[in-house]
């Protein structure tokens, strides 16, 4: 066997972490991170805190496993809907060909000159703020970059020759996506789930930030940051981890990426 | 320097390919308005009694509603709408009460200088950067290159606002941490205060602009037209600028435009941090005050820039791209 990439194994390590440090804040957390504790206020990280306290005296440590679970939830979530959503289109667009692929791509286009952070603006007027408006805002961002990927690579699944074996046996269109297409593209869009959920981690502590996210007191790496801003020279500790953390789950999902990619594309080795 | 075959190809395509791509541009504008529009309209609350408040007389809202043309049916409003901005009559903010293209038009002279100074800041880096690393694949520069993009794609870009506060601004004093004393007060304490911003906003652009740089350059360094110039004699320095870099360019405006939906987004974030009165925050705080039809507008505009500035690009290749010049 072929040695694994080190990408691989530093972006996996990485992202093992923040999830098992997610679900583990479900059950447990050394301190409870909702929990107010005046005394504590703006304590620098030292025995008791590993990470210090905020304005609350909250936990930053129990507060960061939280915010893990909130922001891997939402991101997982919203990258999940939206490349299914674009998978079945990119693979649809590839399979019909015609007016209804010029219509999907094109649409996809415009889709795409909206970043999250601006739809999810417009989405909080109607909806107001929370998981929904972030998850929602992601889902329709990643709905063309899934039909983008999906739909190239499909096309070149399509010129092979057990295609044609298979459209020569009478398998209908929706019949050889489903048995030859997807599962030979299923590398490719895993490679782009895990880079495009680092991305939309970015996205969902952004949204959070701006005080769009979930609200309070569910704990959430954004809203520290926002938080932290208020006492940046008074508590500089609160505004390093919440950024570490956010900054770290997304260097792992991007290293588990290329790692992946660099392992089922022997190609882009050399490339990086 | 190129094949001759693709330059009539480019040559004879480009114009028609543009205009199309131009009418798409006016039709998609067209679709996004109408989004923008019906989302809007489906937003609870009236914004006659925002204005007024909830103890306003009920003939004093209906006034006023008619007043703002809100009474009139859906379809009707957003051909108004449609045609004021098509004429440069974007309406009245609810709560500023001042022409919304005007606030608009204060908001560019932050944004716009904030956005360029980023573009300007992260191909500054990114492009000797990546051209360096490429020089030398798996150097020293490479791996600090590769470490750099890495690192500055998954860095948040307000976080790293956030710690050129800490870190530059309050610790130094060089810049300030925050607000902005608007251009009468002269160019270099503006420009002061975009500087911090500016640099948070480019070093996620310039990790990835880094990378396309560095793939093109190495995927050049191999071509005919290099080895041909170096065969007449040209040193290795002078074949990577002169021959190698232009070309490499074309990928990376191509990635530019691609990112700058991702920039706009950015300056809503990082404004916020550095207090700037910007685009980014007068549409966050339009919306905290549902003042809807600033937020509308801009929406609007953001979208046009976006889509408009990608089209930009698709005609700048027909600039920088020498085999479709001519």
């Amino acid at each position: 066997m072929r040695r694994l990439p080190l990408s691989l194994l530093v972006g996996g390590a990485i992202t093992a972490l923040f999830v098992a440090a997610a679900i583990l804040s479900r059950f447990w957390t050394p301190v409870d991170p909702t929990a107010i504790n005046i005394p504590s206020r703006l304590k620098p990280p030292g025995p008791g805190g590993l990470l210090g306290a905020d304005h609350f005296g909250r936990d930053e440590a129990s507060m960061i496993m939280a915010g893990a679970w909130t922001s891997l939830s939402i991101a997982f979530s919203g990258v999940f809907i939206g490349g299914i959503c674009g998978t079945a289109l990119g693979t649809a667009a590839a399979a019909l060909r015609g007016r209804f692929e010029a219509v999907v791509m094109r649409v996809n286009d415009v889709i795409f000159a909206f970043p999250p952070v601006l739809s999810a603006l417009l989405l909080a007027a109607v909806l107001g703020g929370g998981p929904i408006t972030t998850i929602t805002a992601i889902a329709l961002f990643m709905v063309p970059v899934f039909a983008r990927v999906t739909r190239g690579a499909a096309l070149q699944i399509a010129a092979r020759d057990y295609i044609l074996a298979a459209r020569m046996a009478g398998k209908s269109g929706i019949r050889i996506t489903v048995e030859h297409v997807i599962p030979n593209i299923a590398a490719q869009i895993i490679v782009q789930f895990a880079i495009q959920t680092g991305l939309a981690i970015l996205t969902e502590a952004g949204l959070s930030f701006l005080g769009l996210g979930v609200s309070p007191p569910t704990p959430s790496w954004g809203r520290m940051l926002a938080e932290a801003q208020t006492y940046l020279s008074a508590a500089p500790h609160m505004a390093l981890a919440p950024g570490l953390a956010i900054s770290l789950a997304v260097l792992g999902l991007n290293l588990l990426g290329d790692g992946l990619g660099e392992m089922t594309d022997p190609r882009r080795r050399s490339s990086r | 320097m190129a094949q001759a075959a693709g330059i009539s190809q480019h040559g004879k395509g480009a114009p028609a390919r543009l205009a199309r791509r131009f009418v798409f541009l006016l039709a998609s504008l067209l679709a996004v308005s109408f989004v923008i529009f019906a989302v809007m309209a489906a937003v609870p609350g009236d914004p006659a009694e925002i204005m007024l408040g909830t103890s306003a007389a009920p003939d004093t809202l209906a006034a006023l509603r008619h007043q703002l043309g809100l009474d009139q049916p859906f379809l009707l409003r957003y051909l108004d709408w449609l045609f004021g901005v098509l004429t440069g009559d974007l309406g009245n903010s609810y709560t500023y009460s001042t022409p919304v293209a005007v606030l608009i038009g204060e908001r560019l002279a932050v944004t716009l200088p904030l956005a360029g100074l980023a573009i300007l800041l992260s191909l500054a880096i990114s492009v000797p950067l990546g051209v360096l690393a490429a020089a030398r694949p798996n150097g020293p520069i490479d791996l600090l290159a590769a470490l750099f993009a890495q690192i500055g794609i998954a860095v948040p870009n307000f976080w790293i606002g956030l710690l050129l506060i800490l870190g530059v601004a309050l610790t130094f004093g060089w810049f300030p941490a925050g607000g902005f004393p608007g251009w009468e007060a002269g160019f270099l304490p503006a420009l002061n205060a975009l500087v911090l911003p500016a640099i948070a906003l480019a070093i996620p652009q310039a990790a990835v602009l880094t990378r396309v740089t560095r793939t093109a350059v190495i995927e050049l360094i191999g071509e005919d037209f290099v080895r041909t110039a170096r065969a007449k004699g040209a040193t290795p320095a002078y074949a990577l600028w002169r021959h190698v870099v232009p070309n490499a360019l074309i990928p990376v405006v191509t990635m530019l435009g691609l990112q700058i939906s991702v920039l706009i987004a950015g300056t809503v974030l990082v404004e916020n941090v550095f207090a700037l009165p910007g685009m980014g925050t007068l549409a966050y705080s339009a919306l905290a005050q549902r003042d809807l039809i600033v937020v509308q507008n801009v929406a609007l505009f953001f979208a046009a820039l976006v889509m408009g500035l990608n089209f930009a690009v698709d005609a700048l290749y027909a600039v920088i791209d020498p085999r479709l010049r001519r």
